[in-house]
């Protein structure tokens, strides 16, 4: 998606430690599109939020380079960088009024008083607070200094914003929202976000694309459908939306399809893509949803009987944890459609799926 | 009674489901609770009351009680009430009355304590009692030549005057020394002749040598507290204990080193010399001044300045000056605007503790200030311990609580003491 010549952000084998001993960063060259809205997704200490302060300037990089616009940035102070950033906790300035937390970035470029007004006029108006400037920070709430966060990251034009965690203190339903309204602004303005989360849910909303990080290293760089439904990790595929996993050995290879033995019992069909050859290790992933229950007898590849452990209803789905193939913690989304299979804890089912469903990926 | 309380409730009324007034059913179900609570803090306010509010209290009445004449020289006082012009000395009856008065305290123990107190008023009168009512036994009427015979100060108008002047027994003659100012025997007030004019000075002086010492405590304590609060633990903890390590030293022992280090033949000195900044004839007199005291008070008072910043600092997250640099200000400016403004309840606290511990400080002034270190509170030891006027001590020491009650009042009018944070 993103051309050498249409990127804003290039992290070209940026490494970093802090200690001298452990690289929380290794190797990353990762491109972000003009106008684009990149997330970096990863558990936490995997390297993510490090990647964003190097961008930010806030902590050297400890080899490679990092350009913003085709300019190397790296011995550029933070303050020349002109990259807005919407921190975790806000980091509102809490003696200043909401206006005055905008008017900040403004005055320091000493742009003229009637310009200044008008942007803040202008910024507030477009995060819904026009009437909230005489206020101070703590006289809002959680979701309002959010917003004026933003605000603030936005009301100076920058090129590039960057928001690490920003939605993390806010309950589910605030946040829900919040990712409609930030997405929404990055729309009107078509300005490049770089968002940081370890929120899987966050990420496939928001994204145009999302960088997988683990142990810092991207695992996966791919939209968010991509990335749900063809993970190429084992990681990814654990980590982004439910996934069951079986791990075996392969033993043959057909082709785009593989067979693998798997360690609890069962040979099982699955599409080859990320495995070494035959003989290696491999792990299955498989998402509940995919799941046949009780298929007519051989018109799946891959059938297998489960003995159903627990059932939980969850209104429009009936979540089913069986074992299967040696997998205690099998589980399975029967969805609540009229005539769904009706199962028993403790009896035993067939489940079925497809080879395309079933990805092969590393050990 | 009874067919009132089941009377159904009215609206406006409410009540418990057997017909009593909600409030008192509430007051009712509290009061045990609230007993209890008295009871927990009772002993401590019995023990500030009986150890602080109540010594205060005491030597705040007695910078204006003023007993002694009134009881010692009734008689002399209600015929100069009575029948004195003001203008001449009195005529024999006053004499008489005098001698009376004289004899009886004479009797009584207490004409040295009237000697003194007239003392203080015009000097010679110390004599002029304790003779008088020596000698006052064997005269015999008229008296008035006899009395003027054994000491000429009572052919001074002005000695008249003033003892009907210190009859009331209330008097705010203390309050007046205190700042240079005296009753002549008229009851006017004027200064205090040049050479007893010291208070005015003192108190400038105290108030001078505490700003001083504010100052320089907050320009050394900020970036020991700044870094304090941005160290990580590990090091933040060691560098925590360097500046609690005062609070584990004996002051005196504190105060002494700084003789040790500051003496003309102390170790300061000496580096200065083998270094060859001075030479060995102009050793720098660092101790025994007002240099000495301003030094010592304060490496002693800096960890009350460098406590409520560190408590302060602490809560001003590190993210702020990063959103100040992101947002394009320079890391001196993001300081300026940002970080030190929320500072700012810290350093208010700091400085109002500084400098109220400050202005009251005794022991330090007292073994390094030597002559031009003293302060106010080294005066009101002297009054309390040495010359024994404890009115005008507790009179000086009134001004000082005055003071102290008057800045806190404008911090709580500019800063808010809601937001004093002491640690």
């Amino acid at each position: 998606m993103a051309e050498e010549s249409d990127a804003l952000v290039c992290f070209i084998e940026v490494q970093k430690s802090y200690d001298g001993e452990i690289l929380v960063v290794k190797n990353l060259s990762l491109d972000v599109a003009r106008g684009e809205f990149l997330t970096m997704l990863g558990p936490s200490g995997s390297g993510k939020t490090t990647c964003l302060m190097m961008l930010a300037g806030f902590e050297p990089a400890t080899h490679g380079e990092i350009t913003l616009d085709g300019e190397p940035i790296n011995h550029v102070p933070p303050h020349k960088r002109g990259i807005g950033m919407v921190f975790q906790n806000y980091a509102l300035f809490p003696h200043m009024s909401v206006a005055e937390n905008l008017a900040f970035p403004l005055q320091v470029r000493k742009m003229d008083k009637s310009e200044i007004d008008t942007r803040v006029k202008k910024a507030l108006d477009m995060v819904q607070l026009g009437e909230f400037g005489g206020r101070r920070p703590a006289q809002l709430s959680g979701g309002q200094q959010q917003r004026v966060a933003v605000a603030r990251a936005l009301v100076f034009d920058p090129v590039l914003v960057l928001m690490d965690e920003p939605l993390g203190a806010l309950d589910k339903q605030l946040r829900e929202q919040m990712q409609y309204e930030i997405k929404h602004i990055h729309e009107q303005l078509g300005v490049t976000m770089v968002y940081v989360t370890h929120d899987q849910s966050e990420a496939l909303t928001m994204s145009d694309r999302i960088a997988v990080f683990n142990d810092g290293v991207i695992q996966q760089l791919a939209p968010p459908d991509d990335l749900y439904e063809r993970p190429d990790k084992a990681f990814v595929a654990q980590f982004i939306g439910e996934n069951n996993t079986l791990s075996g050995t392969v033993k043959e290879i057909n082709g785009d399809n593989c067979v693998v033995d798997v360690d609890g019992g069962g040979i099982v069909q699955a599409l080859k893509v990320n495995v070494d050859g035959v003989g290696s290790r491999s792990t299955l992933s498989l998402r509940p949803e995919r799941v046949e229950v009780n298929p007519e007898g051989g018109s799946l590849p891959n059938m297998f009987e489960a003995t159903i452990k627990e059932l939980i209803y969850l209104g429009d789905h009936i979540r089913t944890r069986a074992s299967v193939c040696g997998q205690e913690d099998f589980i399975v989304k029967i969805p609540n459609a009229s005539h769904h299979a009706q199962l028993q804890e403790g009896a035993t089912a067939m489940f079925g799926w497809n080879v395309e469903d079933c990805r092969a990926l590393d050990g | 009674m009874a067919s009132e309380t089941a009377t159904p409730a009215t609206a406006d009324v409410l009540t418990t489901v057997d017909g009593r007034p909600l409030k008192a059913a509430l007051a009712e179900a509290q009061r045990t609770r609230r007993i209890r609570a008295v009871l927990l803090v009772t002993p401590l306010l019995l023990f500030i009351f009986a150890t602080f509010l109540f010594p205060i209290a005491l030597m705040m009445f007695r910078s204006v009680d003023n007993p002694l004449i009134a009881q010692n020289l009734p008689k002399t006082i209600a015929v100069l009430e009575k029948s004195w012009n003001g203008k001449d000395v009195p005529g024999e009856e006053a004499f008489a009355a005098l001698r009376e008065d004289l004899m009886a305290s004479r009797a009584a123990g207490q004409v040295g304590k009237v000697a003194t107190r007239l003392n203080f008023e015009t000097s010679g009168m110390r004599s002029a009692v304790t003779r008088t009512a020596r000698k006052a036994k064997k005269m015999k009427a008229p008296y008035k030549d006899q009395i003027l015979k054994v000491h000429d100060a009572w052919s001074k108008r002005e000695v008249w005057a003033t003892i009907k002047r210190l009859a009331p027994t209330i008097t705010g003659a203390n309050y007046l020394a205190a700042v240079d100012r005296k009753y002549d025997a008229d009851d006017n007030i004027v200064s205090q002749p040049e050479e007893r004019q010291i208070y005015v000075t003192l108190f400038m002086k105290t108030l001078w040598m505490s700003t001083i010492v504010t100052v320089s405590c907050l320009l050394l304590g900020f970036p020991i507290a700044y870094l304090l609060a941005s160290l990580p633990l590990r090091h933040s903890n060691l560098l925590m204990i360097l500046v609690l390590l005062p609070f584990w030293t004996s002051l005196l022992v504190r105060t002494t080193s700084w003789i040790v280090l500051l003496q003309t033949q102390g170790v300061l000195n000496d580096i200065m010399v083998w270094i060859g900044i001075i030479d060995d004839e102009n050793r720098i007199q660092l101790i025994f001044n007002a240099q000495g005291t301003v030094i010592a008070m304060t490496q002693i008072l800096l960890p009350f300045m460098v406590l409520p910043l560190y408590s302060v600092m602490k809560t001003i997250s590190p993210s702020y000056l990063r959103a100040a640099q992101s947002l394009g200000a320079h890391r001196f400016l993001a300081y300026y605007r940002i970080y030190l403004p929320n500072t700012m309840a810290g350093i208010g606290a700091g400085c109002l503790l500084v400098f109220i511990l400050a202005i009251g400080y005794y022991i330090t002034p007292a073994l390094v200030g030597g002559q031009d270190g003293q302060m106010i509170s080294n005066v009101i030891a002297f009054h309390m311990q040495k010359s024994l006027n404890w009115g005008l001590g507790a009179a000086l020491g009134g001004i000082l609580l005055v003071g102290v009650c008057m800045l806190y009042w404008l911090y709580n009018k500019l800063v808010g003491v809601d937001n004093l944070k002491l640690g």
